[in-house]
């Protein structure tokens, strides 16, 4: 996939339904239950490709706001290569941070996993960036150095949930790609 | 293309498809994708895309070149800056890589750069960058035979027409973009960054450095960029956004009433429909840019090229996947390769 569906192409009431799922789901979860997954992304991407903090330079201990305009919260993440950071904070917190990045869950999910292209979601005005550019670009390009799918590496360290999730997470990538 | 057409399989030789990464993993997908050769640059000032967590180290560059070449392609190394006074041990300890290293060409476009490399490594091939600004057949020969240069960049300024021209005049190979940024008209030779930033392409590798970009999007979601303390573009919400660079910008001027764009358009090249006449024309290599770009743009944008050169090459018509959605303001051009004449 290049790029987000068009804006304005009907989508089907399936596809409505997955994508507003995360939304519904989550909202009523509260972060502490959620912030073990969190903290388990952190440290295994920080496991597996350590050479993406050298990408990072000066920035690697700064502080990123990821913004899913359409989940119920947002994360920070702090890219400490020792300690890497990922927590999850309600909106209305507004966590101290130095650069955001904002877009649809999906997007963001696509384009960290290496199947959208950055630029173009900010072409298409469906990224947002504000703060530190230099930051966001240095972050960007680190995480696009990761070998295959950074999120199959992820669900697949899951242990005995790999599966299930994985599983859950593709049916609801392919629904929305249609 | 079909040969009712008018074109025909003998009619040109399969070109090299010479493909762009910033990263490792960029370069395993442009080989997976299909690329002839893919071309790189080190982290540092000594190439045109010097940007933040962007590019390879030697280690990487080793590599790389041991993965590409065991499925066939090239690895090409951009040294394609201006060492500033003072500054050249850091070319050449790139031109030294490079010869150690094993690289397939290095892509030169100072003559100093280009002058060290063919004294002290003859057998480095060298390729001369788009950076050189080199368009008529005097300054190629001149490169040609004073450094050996084997094969030129052209810069996105000369028509189909005149790169046939020039192809009988000069004695080495021409590589021509067909996709991707493009920028002014005078190429190797804007500093219009440096007015702002103090750094620029040329010397720097970086045009708009990152650490001078700042955007700030409304409740309207209007997008204001800013470079250093200049606004330099606004979008309103819902209209596609371009590059943050100066010659992209939108201003305003005494000549017009509204903010509009001075030197060029937020667009980005695409020569899908040229690409026989291109092949026809004597190119050699066929160049996408896009270094600062993800993986999945260079998987998509070589494999759409290479599906269309395999089908030229085998008398098909070539079909095209949109490639629009990877274009800069969402919007394509064939630029100044039909006619002069394309704003």
């Amino acid at each position: 996939m290049l790029a987000p569906p068009p804006a304005g192409r009907p989508a089907s009431p399936l596809k409505k339904l997955l994508e507003n799922a995360p939304s519904v789901l989550l909202a009523p979860v509260p972060l502490a239950l959620l912030q073990p997954m969190f903290t388990r992304i952190a440290t295994h991407v920080a496991q597996a490709r350590p050479e993406l903090f050298n990408r990072l330079g000066p920035h690697a201990g700064k502080r990123f706001l990821i913004d899913p305009t359409d989940l119920p919260f947002v994360l920070v993440l702090t890219p400490l290569p020792d300690r890497p950071l990922l927590t999850a904070h309600r909106r209305h917190e507004r966590p101290a941070h130095v650069a955001a990045i904002a877009g649809t869950f999906f997007n963001l999910l696509d384009m960290i996993d290496g199947s959208l292209d950055g630029d173009a979601l900010f072409f298409s005005r469906d990224l947002q960036v504000s703060g530190d550019t230099e930051a966001v670009v240095a972050l960007r390009n680190a995480l696009d150095d990761f070998e295959g799918s950074a999120l199959d590496s992820v669900v697949a360290s899951f242990g005995p949930l790999s599966g299930p999730a994985g599983l859950a997470l593709s049916v609801v990538r392919s629904v929305r790609g249609r | 293309m079909s040969e009712a057409q008018g074109f025909h399989q003998q009619d040109y030789q399969r070109p090299e498809l010479v493909c762009p990464a910033g990263t490792p993993a960029a370069l395993r997908a442009a080989v997976d994708a299909g690329a002839d050769a893919v071309y790189c640059g080190l982290q540092n000032e000594t190439n045109a895309r010097n940007f933040p967590g962007l590019n390879f180290t030697v280690p990487e560059v080793e590599q790389s070149i041991a993965y590409a070449h065991a499925r066939n392609a090239k690895l090409l190394l951009a040294v394609n800056t201006f060492p500033p006074a003072g500054k050249f041990a850091m070319w050449r300890d790139a031109i030294d890589g490079a010869a150690k290293l094993g690289v397939d060409a290095a892509i030169v476009a100072d003559m100093g750069v280009a002058d060290y490399a063919a004294r002290n490594y003859p057998e480095l091939r060298l390729h001369l960058s788009v950076q050189a600004g080199a368009s008529s057949p005097e300054a190629i020969r001149f490169y040609c035979e004073q450094f050996g240069v084997k094969r030129v960049v052209l810069p996105r300024m000369l028509t189909v027409a005149e790169i046939a021209e020039l192809h009988r005049q000069i004695p080495c190979e021409i590589e021509a973009f067909i996709f991707g940024n493009i920028g002014m008209m005078a190429e190797g030779r804007c500093s219009l960054s440096s007015y702002v930033t103090g750094a620029s392409t040329n010397m720097d590798g970086v045009c708009s450095p990152a650490a001078d970009v700042h955007y700030e999007e409304d409740a309207a979601r209007n997008l204001t960029t800013r470079l250093g303390e200049y606004v330099i573009d606004c979008f309103s919400g819902g209209e596609s956004a371009g590059y943050p660079t100066i010659c992209k910008g939108r201003y305003l001027c005494g000549v017009q009433s509204d903010p509009y764009y001075a030197f060029e358009e937020p667009v980005s090249l695409n020569l899908s429909a040229l690409l026989p006449d291109l092949m026809r024309a004597g190119v050699t290599a066929l160049k996408i840019e896009g270094r600062q770009r993800s993986r999945a743009y260079v998987k998509s944008v070589v494999g759409a090229f290479r599906k269309a050169v395999d089908d030229i090459m085998a008398g098909r018509e070539a079909a095209f996947a949109s490639l629009l959605a990877l274009t800069e303001g969402r919007r394509e051009t064939e630029g100044a390769f039909p006619s002069k004449r394309w704003r």
